[in-house]
């Protein structure tokens, strides 16, 4: 047994460590950083420590903590560098919210809000780890979850739409919720589940031409469904964020599923179809491409938000201006708290502080797959790559719209911007990562000995 | 299933890479390109986030900052005596940005300007604020209240420099308007300045006549024509008798005659007598018989044609036109298309008064850091020499009969010797308009040439004649002459 303890990778059918203390240093830092990234804040603007900052501390600590003990406890052998993630992110976009709701021009604080849907997101983080013991469990609900994924996509239809994207449901009493942020997970276990009984008709019955393995007329039918439900949901909700993530999930799955990239290929075409037909009408679509393509451009005079963005992130430079120093409140409008919160990063933080938090993205985004790469049941495999993958498109529609690199969609950035069902989704997002990766790396039952392996073993000098 | 796994990681991989790349093109590339665009609300913030440094003559400030509570900007602009100032200073409005002095020194200003980098450095260690950095001028306080004050409820424009240097004295233009009016950015400084605007004010309050408007230069200019006759020896003696009909026919046209303003000794008069007098005929014939090409390199040599007098605020460029040989004969005694800013006409007389050569005009004398120190310090530069030191002294000789004897006698100052020339410029499609009052001269005592100033004041509707500018602008002239002379004192 002595390759279980010299065994570094995430991928072992033997036992891997359990990471577990990697995981308590790192949540230490992901804890400090954004304490101390509050008292800047309050130092910059006030010139004194803010109040807040013992309980502010405490409570994050206590949730790294209790979530750390869950894990350790229910899912020992999960990838340990996910929670930190998780944590530092949370934890600074907290930061970011509260910085900005010193700004009186930018409406009511909604940091202490925030702070309640992130304490929230972290017990059904706890809750999934407790309660979800094999993820595989989740395979039951494929036709339920595409039934709940379909009412979650719809729904927003008839309530009004705000800012022109009806991605909202309102619920009396409540306050307004984005289903949408829930749907990305419950119709990537819905994908997972039907990839994952299908894949063998999509992957093989189909005729080559032209060196592309062409699908059936009736295996094309799914993707055909799914690629009008996403034009659906980007003309009727004027949504392009969703529809744009939705569809590209299926494809990456499909892909995954099958192994065949005239899956890709097809996906590709249909989206580009799909795009220049929405765009010829839908007069929202064409004004966010406008905006893309002029981002500096006057309006009425004034200067748009677009641009504002940008001289956010030009002002900003390499090593930004300081927390709580920057002047993104000059982004009015929409969203300065959740679409543009990175451009207050840019800003204040600068260049080198966004790219690093575009690191813990990508680094986050690469353990899922990661995590995809153990799982040992495809079900597992599919649903983590469909998670992973769903996150990463997020994040790149996002920070690629904010930062001018593609035309901007109505999307949040995941545990960094403000808005509770983003974090709570994301929160269970993780949750379910970790449990596929606890699963995929907890050390195989010891095989039973056998004196053949023994002696067929080479020893070298 | 890895394969493909594998792939999609390199795909998600390539994501996060691209907005690297887009961050570091935004942020590193363009960074400083948008951290400047005139449209990003910093520039502006940052402008008025700390008192700016000040505007200065004779060792006093003429402007000042003060604390506002509106909004993103905590410094607003005050100026002392703002309207008799503000040809001088130009404005800087939190809503309206900044123009002339304020604009152009705003870098020192506003304390951003890369040569006060060490006080920056400084003050970013000491932890002090940042501070703007002075710009002192070249004005003269007495001189300039004597110009504005002059002006009065006139619309019109003085220029003083002084001849020896190029340094501006005064600079003033009516009507005015006070830049402390809209420095702010509250609706009543908006109010302010829409009130200003040529569409709401037909007096223009915001153009810088003494800089910015050109107006035909009228029998002023026959300074600049009487220099082309002696400087291309067409004569020689400013006494002896020019060849000169009367009444006298403009060339190349079928008998249209060029008139004087009333009955006066025109016929074969010298220099110094149809200076004297100002007689078209004469002037107008040497023009004629110069030629186009030889009136335009004069007044080129004099600033004329020049797009690019800086001082450093721009001045406007004054035309001396390529024409026809009626049209140059007309332009010859400042009519026609010939256009001259005040400043350029006091150019004229300052090069005539000191010896011919014509120095640079420019405003600021240093620019100076927030600790004191220069940064930069003007050196007085020669421009050009439209006359030789012999034909400037002819010309000095004449422009001084003017005042004695002839249009120009209201601005004599009792024991200066004092140079001139009146002028009254038609205006308008067959002279309907009201013309345009000039004055144009210096003063010399023993101990040299401190001054040369030009006035002209619009739409005077006393007579049509030359007296006009001596009854209307030489008095302002004298004053402002007076002003800087008790200055030498």
């Amino acid at each position: 047994m002595s390759s279980s303890t010299t065994n570094t990778t995430t991928i072992g059918t033997i036992g891997a460590p359990s990471r577990r203390n990697t995981e308590l240093a790192m949540l230490i830092f992901a804890v400090l950083i954004p304490v101390f990234a509050y008292i800047n804040v309050g130092l910059a603007k006030d010139g004194s420590v803010p109040a807040g900052v013992l309980g502010y501390s405490l409570g994050l600590g206590l949730l790294a903590g209790v979530a750390h003990l869950v894990v350790r406890k229910w899912a020992p052998y999960a990838d340990p560098l996910m929670l930190p993630i998780a944590t530092l992110l949370n934890g600074l976009g907290l930061i970011f919210i509260w910085r900005l709701d010193q700004e009186p021009s930018l409406g009511k604080a909604m940091a202490p809000n925030q702070l309640m849907w992130s304490t929230l997101g972290v017990a059904f983080f706890l809750a999934i780890l407790i309660f979800l013991k094999d993820h595989r469990v989740l395979q039951r609900y494929t036709y339920i979850s595409m039934v709940v994924a379909l009412v979650l996509l719809v729904a927003p239809v008839f309530f009004p739409g705000v800012n022109g994207a009806k991605i909202w449901i309102t619920i009396p009493g409540l306050g307004s919720l984005q289903p949408g942020e829930f749907a990305k997970i419950i119709i990537a276990i819905f994908f997972a589940g039907y990839l994952m009984v299908k894949r063998d008709a999509l992957a093989l019955a189909s005729r080559r031409f032209m060196g592309l393995y062409l699908p059936r007329g009736r295996d094309l039918g799914p993707i055909l469904v799914i690629w009008a439900l996403s034009l659906m949901i980007l003309v009727f909700e004027t949504d392009l964020g969703t529809s744009l993530l939705f569809f590209g999930l299926f494809v990456v799955m499909l892909y995954v599923a099958t192994e065949r990239t005239s899956w890709i290929v097809f996906g590709l075409l249909l989206s580009a179809g799909g795009a220049v037909a929405v765009a010829t009408f839908e007069s929202h679509v064409q004004t966010r491409v406008h905006n893309w393509l002029n981002p500096l451009e006057l309006l009425n005079g004034g200067v748009t938000e677009t641009a504002q963005a940008m001289y956010s992130f030009g002002s900003g430079g390499i090593l930004g201006s300081g927390l709580g120093q920057g002047y993104s409140r000059l982004i009015l409008g929409i969203a300065p708290k959740s679409d543009y919160i990175l451009a207050t990063v840019g800003e204040e933080v600068g260049l080198a502080g966004l790219m690093a938090i575009l690191l813990l993205y990508g680094l986050l985004i690469e353990r899922g797959i990661r995590t995809a790469l153990a799982a040992r049941d495809p079900f597992g495999k599919l649903l983590s790559i469909g998670l992973s993958g769903a996150f990463a498109l997020q994040v790149f529609v996002v920070a690629g719209g904010v930062t001018g690199l593609i035309p901007l969609t109505g999307m949040t950035m995941p545990f960094l911007a403000q808005g509770g069902s983003s974090v709570i989704a994301n929160w269970a997002l993780v949750a379910i990562l970790l449990r596929i990766s606890d699963t995929a790396r907890r050390p195989a039952p010891a095989p039973a000995p056998s004196t053949d392996a023994e002696m067929t073993q080479v020893v070298r000098p | 299933m890895n394969k493909p796994l594998r792939r999609v990681a390199i795909f998600c991989g390539l994501l996060v890479l691209a907005l690297l790349v887009r961050v570091n093109w935004v942020q590193f590339v363009e960074g400083d390109q948008l951290k400047n665009d005139p449209h990003n609300r910093r520039v502006a913030i940052e402008r008025y986030s700390t008192p700016r440094g000040n505007i200065i003559v004779d060792g006093k400030a003429i402007t000042g900052s003060t604390t506002t509570d509106s909004g993103d900007f905590k410094y607003k602009r005050t100026y002392k005596n703002g309207k008799m100032w503000a040809p001088v200073t130009g404005y800087a409005s939190q809503a309206f940005d900044a123009n002339q002095l304020e604009k152009l020194n705003d870098g020192i200003l506003s304390g951003t300007d890369d040569r006060l980098f060490f006080s920056r450095t400084v003050d970013m260690f000491t932890g002090g604020k940042q501070k703007g950095g002075n710009v002192v001028t070249t004005l003269d306080a007495r001189a300039q209240k004597a110009a504005y004050d002059g002006l009065g409820k006139q619309k019109g424009a003085v220029a003083a420099i002084n001849p020896e240097t190029g340094a501006i004295l005064a600079l003033a233009s009516t009507p005015s308007y006070d830049p402390s009016s809209f420095a702010g950015m509250s609706n009543k400084d908006a109010e302010a300045y829409s009130a200003l605007q040529k569409k709401n004010d037909a007096d223009e309050p915001m153009l810088n006549r003494a800089l910015r408007q050109t107006y035909p230069p009228g029998s002023t200019f026959k300074v600049v024509t009487a220099s082309a006759a002696l400087e291309n020896g067409l004569y020689h003696d400013v006494n002896s008798k020019t060849d000169s009909p009367l009444p006298y026919t403009l060339p190349d046209t079928s008998g249209l005659p060029l008139k004087n303003e009333g009955n006066i000794p025109c016929k074969d008069a010298s220099l110094r007598e149809a200076l004297r007098w100002s007689c078209n005929t004469v002037f107008g014939k040497i023009s004629a018989d110069l030629g186009n090409k030889k009136m335009k390199a004069e007044a080129e040599k004099f600033g004329f044609n020049d797009p690019g007098i800086n001082t450093p605020v721009r001045a406007s460029e004054s035309i001396y036109p390529t024409d026809n040989r009626p049209q140059n004969a007309m332009a010859g005694i400042g009519q026609a298309s010939n256009r001259a800013t005040p400043l350029q006409m006091a150019m004229v007389a300052s090069a005539v008064a000191n010896g011919g050569k014509l120095m640079k005009p420019y405003m600021v004398d240093q620019l100076v850091a927030p600790n004191l120190n220069v940064v930069q310090k003007h050196t007085p530069q020669e421009m050009s020499q439209p006359l030789s030191a012999e034909n400037a002294q002819k010309v000095q000789s004449i422009m001084e009969t003017v005042v004695k004897q002839g249009t120009g006698t209201s601005a004599q100052i009792p024991g200066v010797t004092v140079g001139g020339k009146t002028g009254t410029a038609q205006h308008g499609e067959n002279n309907k308009d009201n013309p345009y009052a000039w004055f144009i001269s210096y003063a010399k005592t023993d101990k040299g040439t401190p001054v040369a100033v030009a006035v002209v004041i619009e739409g005077s509707d006393t007579l049509r004649d030359d007296i006009a500018g001596g009854k209307l602008a030489a008095p302002i002239a004298k004053r402002v002459m007076q002003a800087v002379l008790e200055g030498e004192k």
